[in-house]
C-alpha cells in the first residue's frame, strides 16, 4: 500500500513529464548514446524516448546511418543518438566503427547499453567492453517478458553492483521500465549516480604492464583522457584510427572535451 | 610547442610499436578472452534458469522446419508466391478503383476544362495527356500493389522469418562471391528494386554491396509482373491447349522470375571474379527469436518509408516522361509523327532480336517506370498501323479491361509467340527503371557504377533475345 503510494509521488510515474520532442534537438543538456546487440530492441526503446518512429528491423545493420531523436524531462532537454547493433567494438565493420567512434569521440553524457535479457552473457561481452571506454552508462535489461516467459529470473540488483552501473530490467515493447530508465539517464547525466564501472584486467602481466607503460604516456600527453587503458590497448593492436587521433592529436580534443562537460 | 607535441606523440606511437612486438601475436585474443570469461562469470552470477525454457525451445523447433535442408527452399517460394499471390490480386481492385477515378473521370473533365479556358489543343496534349495522364497511370498501377507488398515484406521481417531467408540463401550467394544478406535486398527487389538497391545498405563491405546493387534489377519488380502475366497469358498459354493454359502461362511466369535468381548469381559471380574480385566476408547473422510483429507500426513505418518515398520518386520522373510521350506521337516532320519515324527506322535491327521498333521505343520513353510500358506499346502500336476506333486518341495511353482486345492489337501489330517470348525475356533484362538508376547514383554516387547497372543488363536482354530468337528460327523454322 505505501508502496503504492511511493509510486505516485515519485516524478518517474507521471507522463505528464515526459515530453517526447521527435527531431526537434536545439539546444540539448544531455546527449545520450544507444548502444547494444543486434535484435534486442535497441530501436523500440528509442522510440519510446523519442516518440518518433524508426523502423525496428529484424536484421543486424537495420540501422544503418544514426538515428536521432529527443525528449524532455525534469527541465532538461535529451538527444538520443540510436547508434548501429554490434557484436562487439573490437573489430573493424562499419557498424562496429560508427558504434565506437561515437562512444569515443561523440562525447554522450550517458551511454544506455540496451541488453537482451534472455542473452545476458553474450550481451555483457559488448556491455564490458563499452564500460572499457565510457565511464557513465546505464544497462537497460530489455525483452524481460521474454525472459519471464524463458522462465529465467535476473538478479538485476546483484549485476548492477557487478557492472558498477545503473541496471534498469524492461520490457520496451510493453513500455515497461521506460520511466525508470528515463530517470536512471538521468541521475547519470547529472552527476547524481556516480558509476564505477567494472574494467576488464587482461590475465597476462606482461600485457598489463605494457598496457600501463603506454596509459603513463598517455596520461602525460594527454591529461584528462577518461579511458587511458583502452586507447593503449588499441594502440597495441594497431587500431588505424585511433593512431591518426593520436599523430592528429584529435585524441586531445577528446580530452579536454571530456573534462569541459563533466566540470 | 607545436613541435613538441608533435614529437610526443610520434614518441608514443613508436613506443606502441615496440611494445607490439614484445607482447607476440595471440594477445588480442587474450583480451578478448579475458572479457568472455568476466560476462561468463557475471553471467552465471545473476541470472537463474528456473523450469524449462519454453519459448525458446518452440523456437527452435520452427527453426528446424524453416531452415531445413529439404523444406527450407520449398517453404521460402511458398512464402514469396503468396505474398505475390495477395499483392497481385489485392492490388486489382483499388488499382481499378484508382484508374475509374484519375483516368475515366478526372482526365475528361481536366481535358474538357482546358479545352473550355481556351487553352491551345497542344498545350492541353502536353499537359493533360502528356504530363498528367502518366502520373496518372504510374499511381494507379503502382500504388496499390506496393501499398500491399512493402507491409507484407515488412511484417514477414518483423515476425523474424526474413532472416531465415537469409540463413537458407546464404551458402548460394557465397558461392557465388556475394554476401548472404543479398537475398534480403534480392527478395526486397521483387516489390521494387530502387528499395531493393537502398535495402543493400545492410551489406558492409563496398565491394558486395555493389554486387548487390548492381544485380538487384535481375529480380522481377511489381511493375513487370502484371507485364509478364499478361503476355504470358496473351502468347504462352494461348499456344497451349485451353486446359492448361493457366498453368502453362503461370509456370512461364515462374520460369522468368527464376531465370532472373538465376541470373543474379551468375552476375555476381562473374563480377566477385573480375572487376569486383574479392573473397565473400563472412557474417554472423543471429536467428533472432520469432516476435509478434507490431502491426499497425509495420503499416506506418513501410507505408512512409517505402511506399510513399518510392512513389514520389516515380511521380518525379513520370511527369516529363509523359510530356515526352505526347511529343513524339503528335510532333510530325512530313506525314509522320517522331514516333513512327523511329519505329520504322529501328524496326528492322529490332526484328534482329525478335522483337520490334515500338517495343524498343516503348522502353526508351517509358523508362520512368516499367508499369506504363505496355500501356506505352497500346498506343504506340495503334499509331503505328493506323489502327482506327481503339485507344483515346494520339499520345494518349491506355490499357483495354478485355485481354481479347490487348491480343488483338498486338497482332495487328505484328506480335507473334516469338515476339510474346522475347518481350517477357527484355522485360526481365533491361535497364532499370529511372528511379531505380537515380537511387542507385544516389546510393553509389558513382557515374560508373551507375552506368554499368543500367547498361549491363540491356547487353544481357539483347543478347538473350537474339540466340532465343536465331534458335527459334532454325528449329521452329
Amino acid at each position: 500500500m505505501s508502496n503504492q503510494h511511493n509510486c505516485e509521488n515519485c516524478p518517474v510515474h507521471h507522463r505528464e513529464n515526459l515530453i517526447r520532442l521527435g527531431i526537434a534537438m536545439d539546444r540539448v543538456d544531455y546527449v545520450v548514446a544507444l548502444a547494444g546487440n543486434p535484435n534486442t530492441g535497441k530501436s523500440t526503446v528509442f522510440n519510446n524516448l523519442t516518440g518518433l518512429r524508426q523502423h525496428t528491423g529484424n536484421w543486424p545493420g537495420k540501422t544503418v546511418a544514426r538515428a536521432e531523436g529527443g525528449y524532455s524531462w525534469g527541465e532538461k532537454r535529451y538527444k538520443v543518438v540510436d547508434l548501429p547493433g554490434t557484436y562487439s567494438l573490437l573489430s573493424t565493420s562499419t557498424d562496429e566503427e560508427v558504434a565506437r567512434d561515437f562512444i569515443l569521440f561523440g562525447r554522450p553524457d550517458v551511454t544506455v547499453i540496451v541488453a537482451d535479457a534472455t542473452r545476458l552473457e553474450r550481451n555483457l561481452n559488448l556491455a564490458l567492453q563499452i564500460l572499457e571506454i565510457t565511464d557513465r552508462a546505464v544497462l537497460c535489461l530489455n525483452l524481460m517478458d521474454e525472459a519471464r516467459r524463458n522462465n529465467l529470473e535476473i538478479d538485476a540488483r546483484n549485476l548492477s553492483k557487478e557492472l558498477g552501473i545503473p541496471v534498469i530490467p524492461a520490457a520496451a515493447r510493453q513500455r515497461e521500465g521506460m520511466p525508470e530508465l528515463i530517470a536512471a539517464i538521468e541521475e547519470v547525466a547529472s552527476g547524481a549516480y556516480v558509476c564505477k564501472p567494472r574494467r576488464v584486467k587482461s590475465q597476462s602481466a606482461k600485457l598489463n604492464h605494457a598496457i600501463s607503460t603506454l596509459a603513463g604516456k598517455l596520461a602525460a600527453d594527454f591529461p584528462g583522457l577518461p579511458n587511458l587503458n583502452w586507447v593503449a590497448l588499441r594502440l597495441l593492436e594497431g587500431d588505424q584510427s585511433i593512431i591518426e587521433a593520436v599523430r592528429s592529436g584529435d585524441l586531445g580534443r577528446l580530452s579536454s572535451g571530456v573534462l569541459s562537460t563533466s566540470a | 610547442m607545436e613541435k613538441k607535441t608533435q614529437n610526443n606523440h610520434e614518441d608514443i606511437l613508436s613506443l606502441a610499436n615496440k611494445l607490439r612486438w614484445d607482447q607476440g601475436g595471440a594477445f588480442h585474443d587474450t583480451v578478448i578472452e579475458s572479457i568472455y570469461a568476466e560476462a561468463a562469470r557475471i553471467a552465471r552470477k545473476t541470472v537463474q534458469q528456473t523450469g524449462t525454457p519454453n519459448a525458446y525451445n518452440l523456437d527452435l523447433r520452427i527453426d528446424r522446419i524453416l531452415t531445413s535442408r529439404w523444406l527450407g527452399f520449398p517453404i521460402m517460394f511458398l512464402m514469396l508466391a503468396l505474398v505475390f499471390w495477395i499483392t497481385v490480386s489485392g492490388a486489382n481492385y483499388p488499382s481499378g478503383l484508382l484508374a475509374g477515378l484519375l483516368i475515366d473521370t478526372l482526365h475528361p473533365i481536366l481535358k474538357n476544362g482546358a479545352t473550355s479556358i481556351g487553352m491551345p489543343w497542344w498545350l492541353s496534349g502536353v499537359l493533360v495527356d502528356g504530363a498528367y495522364l502518366s502520373m496518372a497511370w504510374v499511381i494507379a498501377v503502382m500504388l496499390p500493389p506496393m501499398a500491399i507488398f512493402f507491409p507484407l515484406f515488412t511484417l514477414l521481417e518483423d515476425l523474424g522469418y526474413l532472416p531465415r531467408v537469409a540463413f537458407n540463401m546464404d551458402n548460394l550467394f557465397r558461392k557465388a562471391g556475394a554476401h548472404g544478406k543479398q537475398a534480403l535486398t534480392m527478395s526486397m527487389g521483387f516489390g521494387c528494386n530502387a528499395a531493393g538497391v537502398i535495402a543493400a545498405r545492410v551489406i558492409d563491405s563496398p565491394r558486395e554491396r555493389l554486387i548487390a546493387i548492381i544485380t538487384n534489377n535481375f529480380s522481377l519488380c511489381n511493375g513487370r509482373w502484371p507485364t509478364q502475366i499478361l503476355i504470358a497469358t496473351i502468347f504462352i498459354g494461348g499456344a497451349a491447349p485451353a486446359y492448361l493454359a493457366g498453368v502453362v502461362s503461370a509456370g512461364a511466369v515462374v520460369g522468368i522470375a527464376v531465370l532472373g535468381i538465376f541470373l543474379s548469381l551468375v552476375v555476381s559471380w562473374g563480377l566477385s571474379k573480375s572487376v569486383l574480385r574479392g573473397e565473400a566476408s563472412a557474417f554472423s547473422l543471429e536467428l533472432p527469436p520469432y516476435r509478434p510483429p507490431q502491426i499497425l507500426q509495420t503499416l506506418y513505418t513501410s507505408l512512409i518509408d517505402r511506399t510513399i518515398f518510392v512513389l514520389w520518386r516515380a511521380i518525379v520522373f513520370a511527369l516529363p516522361a509523359g510530356i515526352v510521350i505526347w511529343l513524339v506521337a503528335n510532333v510530325r516532320i512530313g506525314d509522320l509523327s517522331l514516333a513512327e519515324h523511329f519505329i520504322h527506322w529501328v524496326d528492322p535491327v529490332a526484328m534482329f532480336f525478335g522483337l520490334n521498333g515500338v517495343i524498343f521505343l516503348a522502353y526508351i520513353i517509358a523508362i520512368p517506370a516499367n508499369e506504363i510500358v505496355i500501356p506505352t506499346v497500346l498506343m504506340l502500336t495503334v499509331l503505328s498501323t493506323g489502327m482506327a476506333g481503339v485507344g483515346s486518341g494520339t499520345g494518349v495511353m491506355f490499357e483495354l479491361d478485355s485481354i481479347a482486345g490487348t491480343e488483338n492489337i498486338l497482332r495487328s501489330g505484328g506480335w507473334t509467340l516469338l515476339t510474346g517470348v522475347n518481350l517477357m525475356l527484355f522485360s526481365l533484362l533491361h535497364n532499370p527503371c529511372s528511379t531505380t538508376i537515380y537511387t542507385i547514383y544516389k546510393e553509389t554516387n558513382s557515374l560508373k557504377w551507375t552506368l554499368v547497372s543500367t547498361i549491363l543488363p540491356i547487353v544481357m536482354g539483347l543478347i538473350i533475345c537474339f540466340f532465343t530468337t536465331q534458335l527459334w528460327r532454325i528449329v521452329v523454322g
